[in-house]
């Protein structure tokens, strides 16, 4: 018991002193088009509020206007006082302001969702900011298992709901996709009265996007199947084929014992047998 | 055996000749076969096989000529032998390198990373003059036996002790030793889980603007690169037209894969050693998750019941013993016998498992189209004639119950001399 009571107060009072910051962005709703806190970047402020006894801040960087504020609001709702936002012109690359920010706030740990719903959204963002702050950074955070001695275990998410457990020296960023548990919602009081903390920072206009081509995405055109042979028999039997259908192979007759030993193999050599 | 065609001028001549004695005889010898198509039957009825008429020409087609003018004018049963197409390429002093770092997914080129390697080779071979070489870097043990193949001039494989695990920052410094090393003039990643966050990794730390979520490469004199990308950008939603930058992130079926060249892929090393690095990201290992947690979409290998299963008690406990995510068909749903969010198919879950066992499920469209992704499809059914059994890779036909319970006994088994070989080791 007295083991217990010590480690919880360590875990504790290391915990109180947690500072974590989500950045925020605005997303935008994938059929309606209209503006709306961003998934992931809402499941990291879900994983931060789920962190014990973490002092959780929010930021974003950039332009000021009432869909925007809508926006942002969204994850005042889930549960917090106030979001820092850093003014921004609609042109300017948010990375400089955002790296500023973080270096005179020191928190521990940045959480972030792996890429913004618009703009460029090419999730190269949260790199940018852990190169310019010297920071390890993870991707894919899945759970914070626990936070000591200024390293933290969290467990990666990785494809086919694996998972694997690194240890990351603090302060670092960790990116949250769509594998992250899901956000709570966003209740309509809390966020009319949640405070936005506006901060003024001089805008680094990014040159290259005025020289960019941006139109609605086109189709991607589908690929067709390529038959190379010399003769015109295979390729019209190929372009003739049925898709699908045969080339299994089915037991008939078998006994239960030896359909299993036929199924076992398979997934042995499949490999899906722990 | 030889390739040489002998001939047999004879022969020829008494495949020609339709009243020669010998007639049917040399013809069915030079058909390929030893059938000949006529002969005498046991009540004396002259049989005659239609099958064994004609002969094989040029193009593997059988030919009927009935005139008996142009019989056996080849020399027939000779089919032509595939011989490898491909026109080997070595480009000894390129005028410039492409990198790729191939995600490599289970140890071997993925059909993204073909798909990049062709994107690669497109933008390598533009200028006749002065073709550049494709330069792969494959970090850790790898099973590919064809890389010139896919496309490769140059392989940097790097593997050993410390290339094992999730190594993030030891390959960012390593790509930026081979950056400084050979400059490559464009670095292409796909833009996967593995790729994507290399290669965003990498543009950061070569202080580079990457393209990412490329899926269009095309010559543009106008651009300063000579080329121009289009990307995926705001969520799928826009594209995102502009001049090629060094760094780039592209999607699968970004171009089509190398397929009339073989390459050299001749092995270089670093001439400068591997850095040394303070490791702030420490890999602990992958952790066990329990399969029922997995959701549906990603699992790995479902056991799905459907109608057909009788003994649902049964079934849990396969799938416990077996470590499957448990899936349904609409049917075993709607009874209330699985949760509605287990519900595999049109209505429900696509899955994309690499291995879907169908216990009792006949096999509905909407529900063949909720597996269409997935590699292996197991069948257990009664009926030999349903469409599941003719999806299906491997299917026995038999009662569910029994061959789950046969299959539980032989896990058990598999698990008990697992057990004994640990323990023995």
């Amino acid at each position: 018991m007295p083991h217990d009571a010590s480690n919880t107060s360590v875990s504790h009072s290391n915990a109180s002193s947690l500072n974590v910051t989500v950045l925020v962005s605005v997303g935008r709703h994938p059929l309606t088009a209209r503006t709306r806190r961003a998934d992931q970047d809402a499941r990291a402020v879900e994983m931060a509020l789920m962190l014990t006894g973490a002092s959780v801040s929010l930021l974003h960087a950039g332009q000021q206007d009432s869909d925007h504020e809508e926006a942002i609001r969204g994850y005042l709702g889930m549960g917090i006082d106030s979001v820092g936002l850093i003014e921004q012109s609609p042109q300017a690359d948010v990375v400089p302001a955002l790296a500023k920010a973080l270096r005179e706030s020191t928190p521990q740990l940045v959480l972030t969702g792996t890429r913004a719903e618009t703009g460029e959204a090419s999730g190269v963002t949260p790199y940018l900011l852990a190169e310019a702050l010297g920071w390890p950074i993870i991707t894919g955070l899945a759970a914070v298992e626990k936070i000591e001695q200024g390293t933290a275990v969290v467990l990666q998410a990785l494809p086919r709901g694996k998972r694997r457990r690194l240890r990351i020296r603090l302060p670092a960023i960790a990116t949250v996709d769509s594998s992250a548990p899901p956000a709570r919602q966003s209740a309509f009081g809390p966020a009319k009265r949640g405070e936005l903390a506006h901060q003024q920072a001089p805008s680094e206009i990014d040159e290259d996007l005025a020289t960019w081509h941006i139109q609605p995405a086109r189709k991607r055109p589908k690929r067709l199947k390529i038959v190379k042979s010399s003769s015109a028999r295979d390729r019209f039997k190929a372009a003739a084929a049925k898709a699908g259908g045969g080339g299994g192979q089915t037991l008939n007759d078998v006994t239960p014992e030896q359909g299993a030993e036929a199924i076992f193999k398979l997934l042995k050599e499949e490999g899906v047998l722990r | 055996m030889s390739e040489l065609v002998r001939r047999d001028p004879r022969k020829e001549w008494i495949a020609r000749n339709r009243l020669h004695p010998q007639h049917l005889e040399v013809l069915a010898e030079l058909g390929g076969g030893a059938v000949a198509s006529e002969w005498m039957g046991p009540n004396g009825v002259i049989r005659r096989n239609p099958h064994a008429a004609g002969f094989i020409g040029p193009n593997g087609i059988r030919r009927v000529d009935r005139s008996g003018v142009q019989q056996a004018a080849q020399s027939p049963g000779r089919s032509v032998e595939s011989k490898d197409a491909r026109r080997p390429v070595a480009i000894d002093t390129p005028a410039f390198m492409v990198a790729v770092v191939p995600d490599m997914t289970g140890g071997r080129l993925s059909s993204h990373d073909r798909d990049l390697l062709g994107l690669a080779r497109q933008l390598a071979d533009a200028d006749v003059t002065q073709p550049g070489a494709v330069l792969a870097i494959v970090f850790g043990e790898h099973k590919e036996i064809a890389f010139g193949e896919a496309g490769i001039d140059r392989l940097l494989h790097l593997e050993g002790a410390r290339f094992w695990g999730y190594l993030p920052e030891l390959s960012v410094a390593t790509l930026q030793g081979v950056d400084r090393e050979t400059a490559p003039r464009y670095w292409l990643l796909p833009d996967s889980s593995i790729g994507g966050e290399l290669g965003r990794r990498l543009a950061a730390r070569l202080g580079e603007r990457p393209a990412a979520q490329v899926w269009q490469v095309e010559a543009e004199t106008k651009s300063a690169t000579g080329w121009r990308c289009t990307a995926r950008g705001a969520a799928g939603r826009n594209d995102i037209t502009r001049a090629l930058p060094r760094i780039v992130m592209a999607l699968a079926e970004c171009a089509d894969p190398v397929s009339e060249t073989r390459h050299a892929a001749e092995p270089i090393a670093l001439s400068h050693g591997l850095p040394d690095m303070l490791r702030r990201i420490e890999d602990m290992g992958e952790v066990a998750v329990d399969p029922a947690s997995v959701s549906l979409a990603e699992a790995e290998f479902i056991l799905s019941a459907g109608n057909g299963v009788k003994d649902w008690d049964s079934y849990h406990h396969a799938a416990e013993v077996l470590g499957a995510t448990k899936g349904a068909s609409r049917v075993a749903v709607d009874d209330g016998f699985m949760p509605r969010d287990r519900q595999v198919g049109a209505t429900g879950t696509w899955v994309s498992a690499r291995v879907y066992m169908a216990v009792g499920i006949s096999g509905a469209i909407q529900h063949l189209q909720g597996i269409q992704s997935c590699d292996k499809v197991v069948a257990i059914n009664l009926d030999e004639g349903c469409d599941m059994v003719k999806r299906a890779d491997l299917s026995v036909i038999g009662d569910a119950s029994q061959v789950l319970a046969a299959l539980v006994a032989r896990m058990e088994q598999y698990r008990a001399e697992q057990q004994e070989n640990r323990d023995a080791a």
